[in-house]
């Protein structure tokens, strides 16, 4: 009677509490009972995805949707509701949740990790602090569950607890916390300080102030850098390390959940604290703008230089990131509307593509892109799927990523600069140049003479089993992810429709 | 006199609890020493601290519903006999040094078991009682005599309970260092209340806190006030004079570090607390002799230098104790605003320090226990064999670094809007700018313990099985780290009670 | 001059406090460290003493003879600091006793090279073997 317990309640904390439900299942579970494991972990990322659902649903409806809040001191509280870019991050997350949990079934077993029960356990918990930012009605709240995310997925970071995978751990920790402690939490007590409250209220709060440009322009630099998850440069280090963690992780956290939080908190707070208007009357945004376009392209280019296949797809991630900072900076109803799309789009072209790179690992063993010349005909699902991630990062049909770039340029055009258009126009070459050729030599190249790799011992030791094949689980995965590519193109509108229910 | 014959036993009882929680556990230490047996001294110092604790929450809710209550000891009022003062300030330190010690009490019966030879323990306990009894006493006396009087029963019963500790010879030797600059400090203390009463003929620190202003300009004052604060700070172990507090942490009995480092500095803040505001008043402290010109440069020093020196230790005790006096500059950075804000966070952040770091000690406790050691090289990969205990200290280092939902957010917080409100942005970022060590130093610890993988060298060395503490010892741990946590998520009716509290302690004695 | 001698018993105060000072701070011997913290003790105590000295008064105890009396709180106080003086010096001996009986000296110099020396022995023996239990005590 428990979904109809929630239909009841209709209350968003129910998206937060069942992953977190799940983790003492998994944990008395554990190795031993590995199926019924990752089983409660499936039927936890179904239910969370139907509450999420119903969210989504009571939103169309027009229901308005919050939780009682728990009050800390003087005005601070924490407290849920659901809005709609948030409830589309939900979903989007929730849902990626279930398709990377059959993907890590397939990988983890067949690449025979540690620990799994402590990845399960932290994923879960990451996955509920992820709903929590989502579901968040002001900017402590949102801030509470970003430090929680922060924690959680470090053991994942750190997984393979090789000394590269700590030093990797190290960096992740200290850039983030560094950053949303020294910047982030100053920002948020300043705005606190100013108004009073930190509640997101539809137009902003901070309008009212009467704040100089020049004042504007520090909170929102402090609060763009203090949110390192969103990997704008200088602050992006920590993403390209971070890919030592396993892919699914990578897949999920590292271009889904964790980034994706960043630019979701950006976002949320320059519509709801911030405001648009304010934003755009002022123009305190503008040197940040620059900064975003830098950054799309020198990440693009240096994606360029990776061989390294992870690498690679890092630092795509960190310039898509930056396309939507950038539609939040611009600050325009269509740039908002684009930058929320962007953030579905991203996250299904991005996750195809980094569980391609994790069924390449697992089956060939190849972790850079100068070794799959020719490997096409061994891994044709995989590459494939890889082709239509790579046109979704790109933005060309039949995929999501042509609305989001369109909504973007049109944004930026409303917002009177041509320059991120043409930034734009520029990076979408740059994706061309550094992800398709990897699937086109995969497919049209000859098979490489087998060079003494590093890897050579493994290949032999596998070959009997998975060489050649990728584990159906993954396969599964890859279908799902590669589908919803393109099943975006068809439905954007449904997705946009829910964005511009947002008052400006 | 006739209107006590008419009270009713239980009103009595009630009239008399400032007399009781100072003479009980008084009365108590000699019979354990009567008695000579562990257990019962345990137990009974245990159960003692505990009626204690009831008695300091029963006063606290009788000065938060109501006036603060004068008592006079023995019947004499002042000023001839010693006067009690009990407002939300000094009751919330009675809970918080009471309550530490029933819990940290329960705690040290395996500790102290493994550290400190059996036919001791009736001694070591004995001590306990008497620096508990030194240390409520401080907190609520209102005769400027008298506190030194309990700082010294406190602080004898300090020098043996460290001098405890099986570390030979460094316990003894930083027992006697802190015995140097503790009697120097208490000295000067002593000195500094000479002065006042030369200068105004009484003790008490009302009468003082009404005759100073007569006599503000006088020499005399100046000297007594700067041999007060002087004396003060050195009890505090505030930067620059914070020497002997690493030594006497590190080498304690671990169930002794984690009951100094909750209550006995935090004691003489509230000591130093009250000299400032109330008996010389926040006008003359702070206009006239402008103490935050001193007070503050010190408390940002201490603060950044101390972190920084924390990162760069090698022994978890001595890095928590580095900590705790970055932590005291937190304190009087709060004190020396000298503003209802300020002293509000300062008042929080006692109670939510002593919490975390007495857990914190604990914790480090419980992993001397299993270890014999604990050097940071020791600790490799523990959250295996000690996860209780681990995340235990994960939880209290959280909260000691101030990410939101814990008790130290809240202590930051507060501490931080204190500061914008009197425009002292820089203070605002420096106080950031710690936290990012303490993540630092924090982190170091708890990568150590749950990232680090034994390496092969260690691991040939590494016979027997390392297990969780005894429950005992985790479950008080986390007794005192539940209610952190409990602060850091429902804080609202505690701010508000420090708030009060402030007030109180700024608008003087009533 | 006058107002120097009038007040003769605050410099000896004062000397025998610095004195007591000056030895604690740069005497590195232990015993004479205590010393001199006894004799900046002793200062304060002597401080107390003729601040409840009264000129022509006499000792305070009712005479109908006597009109000034000194007063007689300031000494009853120094009775309780003085054992509290006594009680830190008892502890401070004791606590040197333990010191010399472990390290064979009571200068600071040795006590702390042997000091330091034990901290070496330990640290390398935790990096020897640092999952393995170091005896200490």
């Amino acid at each position: 009677m428990w979904p109809l317990f929630i239909l009841d309640e209709l209350n968003p904390i129910w998206a937060i509490l069942v992953p977190l439900f799940a983790t003492p299942f998994i944990a008395i579970l554990g190795e031993k009972c590995r199926n019924y494991r990752e089983g409660v972990i499936l039927i936890a990322g179904l239910l969370t995805l139907l509450v999420n659902i119903i969210m989504f649903n009571g939103l169309q409806n027009g229901t308005p949707i919050s939780s009682g809040e728990q009050v800390l001191f003087a005005g601070l509280s924490l407290k849920l509701s659901a809005e709609p870019i948030g409830v589309l991050f939900a979903l989007l997350a929730s849902f990626l949740w279930v398709v990377t949990t059959i993907y890590s079934i397939g990988y983890m077993r067949s690449h025979n990790e540690k620990n799994q029960t402590r990845f399960y356990i932290c994923f879960a918990i990451a996955i509920a602090a992820v709903m929590a930012a989502a579901y968040s009605d002001n900017l402590l709240t949102l801030f509470v569950a970003y430090e929680a995310i922060t924690i959680s997925t470090v053991p994942l970071v750190t997984h393979a607890g090789t000394p590269a995978a700590q030093r990797a751990g190290r960096i992740y920790i200290i850039t983030l916390m560094t950053a949303s402690i020294g910047l982030l939490m100053p920002a948020m007590i300043w705005i606190w300080f100013i108004t009073g409250t930190l509640d997101f209220v539809e137009g902003g709060i901070l309008g009212s102030a009467n704040l100089s440009p020049t004042t504007l322009s520090i909170i929102l630099g402090l609060i763009v850098f203090g949110t390192a998850k969103a990997a704008l440069m200088p602050v992006h280090g920590w993403l390209p390390n971070a890919m030592v963690a396993p892919t699914p992780v990578s897949a999920l956290l590292h271009a889904v959940a964790v980034v994706k939080t960043g630019v979701f908190l950006i976002l949320k707070v320059i519509v709801y604290i911030f405001g648009i208007q304010t934003l755009s009357d002022t123009g305190a945004a503008n040197w940040l703008i620059y900064l975003c376009c830098a950054t799309i392209l020198i990440a693009s280019l240096i994606a360029l230089t990776k061989d390294n296949l992870k690498a690679r797809l890092a630092y795509s991630t960190i310039a898509q990131l930056s396309y939507i900072i950038l539609a939040a900076l611009l600050a325009t109803p269509e740039a908002i509307v684009g930058g929320g799309l962007h953030i579905v789009v991203h996250a299904f072209g991005k996750i195809t593509l980094f569980f391609c790179a994790g069924a390449i690992l697992v089956s060939l063993h190849y972790k850079n892109v100068s070794d799959l010349d020719g490997m096409g005909k061994q891994i044709p699902l995989t590459m494939l799927a890889f082709f239509i991630g790579a046109l979704t990062i790109i933005g060309l049909p039949p995929t999501g990523g042509l609305w989001s770039k369109l909504s973007i340029a049109v944004g930026s055009l409303d917002a009177g600069m041509i320059f991120p258009v043409g930034v734009l126009m520029l990076s979408s070459l740059l994706n061309i140049a550094y992800l398709l050729p990897i699937p086109v030599r995969a497919f049209f190249l000859e098979k490489k003479e087998p060079q003494k790799s590093q890897f050579s011992s493994l290949q032999t030791d596998t070959s009997t089993s998975t060489f050649g094949i990728e584990p159906l689980a993954c396969k599964i995965a890859i279908t799902i992810t590669m589908i919803a590519c393109v099943a975006l193109f068809f439905y954007a509108e449904k997705i946009t429709d829910v964005l511009y229910t947002l008052r400006f | 006199m006739s209107a006590v014959v008419e009270m009713s036993v239980m009103e009595q009882v009630i009239h008399h609890l400032p007399a009781l929680i100072i003479v009980l556990p008084l009365m108590i230490a000699p019979l354990c020493v009567i008695f000579r047996n562990r257990i019962v001294a345990w137990s009974l110092t245990a159960v003692t601290s505990g009626i204690c604790a009831v008695i300091a929450a029963c006063l606290l809710i009788l000065v938060k519903n109501g006036a603060p209550i004068h008592y006079a000891l023995g019947g004499w009022s002042s000023p001839s006999g010693i006067e009690y003062y009990i407002d939300i300030s000094n009751a919330l330190i009675l809970l918080l040094v009471s309550s530490i010690s029933t819990v940290v009490s329960v705690y040290s019966l395996h500790s102290v078991d493994q550290e400190i030879p059996r036919e001791k323990h009736y001694l070591f306990y004995t001590a306990w009682l008497l620096c508990l009894t030194g240390a409520l006493g401080i907190a609520i006396t209102c005769d400027a005599f008298n506190v030194f009087v309990f700082l010294e029963i406190s602080s004898l019963s300090t020098y043996l309970l460290i001098a405890l500790g099986n570390e030979r010879p460094h316990s003894f030797m930083a027992s006697f260092r802190y015995l140097i600059m503790g009697s120097v400090g208490a000295s000067f203390i002593l000195l500094g209340i000479g002065f006042l009463y030369a200068a105004t003929g009484t003790l008490n620190m009302q009468d003082l806190s009404e005759r100073i202003p007569l006599v503000a300009e006088s020499r005399t004052v100046i000297v007594a006030f700067a041999f007060i604060t002087v004396g003060l700070l050195i009890k505090i172990a505030m930067f620059p004079v914070h020497n002997w507090l690493p030594n006497a942490y590190q080498y304690a009995p671990s169930a002794v570090s984690s009951f100094l480092a909750g209550t006995a500095t935090k004691v003489s803040i509230y000591v130093l607390m009250r000299f400032m505001f109330d008996v010389f008043g926040t006008n003359y402290s702070f206009s006239q002799m402008l103490l935050s010109n001193v007070l503050m440069p010190l408390a940002v020093i201490g603060f950044i230098l101390m972190s920084v020196v924390a990162i760069f230790q090698t022994d978890l005790r001595r890095l928590l104790a580095y900590s705790s006096i970055a932590q005291i500059g937190y304190i009087i950075a709060g004190v020396s605003m000298a503003t209802q804000a300020g002293l509000s966070a300062a008042m929080i952040h006692i109670v939510n320090h002593g919490l975390i770091k007495s857990a914190l000690f604990m914790a480090t406790g419980c992993m001397l226990y299993r270890l014999g050691s604990v050097h940071i090289q020791s600790l490799r990969q523990l959250i295996s064999s000690m996860p209780i205990t681990v995340s235990a200290f994960a939880f209290g280092g959280i909260s000691l670094i101030g990410l939101p939902l814990t008790a130290g957010f809240i202590s930051k917080w507060n501490l931080i809007t204190a500061a914008l409100e009197k425009d002292w942005w820089w203070l605002a970022a420096l106080i950031l700018v710690s936290s990012i060590l303490a993540v630092v130093y924090i982190g170091k610890v708890i990568q150590m313990t749950c990232f680090s993988p034994i390496t092969t060298e260690n691991n040939q060395s590494s016979g027997q099985v390392i297990s969780e503490a005894p429950t005992l010892m985790w479950v008080s741990t986390w007794i005192l780290l539940l209610a952190s946590l409990y602060l850091g998520i429902n804080s609202e009716d505690f701010v508000a009670l420090t708030q009060q509290g402030a007030n109180q302690v700024l608008g003087g004695f009533k | 001059m006058t107002t120097l001698l009038a007040l003769f018993n605050y410099w000896i105060v004062i000397i025998l406090m610095m004195t007591g000072l000056y030895i604690m701070i740069t005497r590195h011997n232990l015993i004479k460290k205590l010393i001199g913290l006894s004799i900046f003790q002793t200062a304060i105590f002597y401080f107390y003493i003729s601040l409840g000295k009264v000129t022509g008064g006499s000792a305070p105890i009712i005479d109908p003879d006597v009109t000034t009396y000194s007063n007689p709180l300031p000494h009853v106080l120094i009775l309780t600091a003085i054992v509290v003086g006594v009680a830190t010096t008892a502890v401070g001996l004791a606590l040197i006793v333990r010191i010399y009986d472990n390290t064979g000296s009571i200068e600071e110099d040795d006590i702390r090279e042997h000091e330091l020396s034990l901290i070496k022995d330990s640290e390398q023996r935790i990096n020897k073997s640092s999952m393995n239990k170091t005896d200490q005590g």
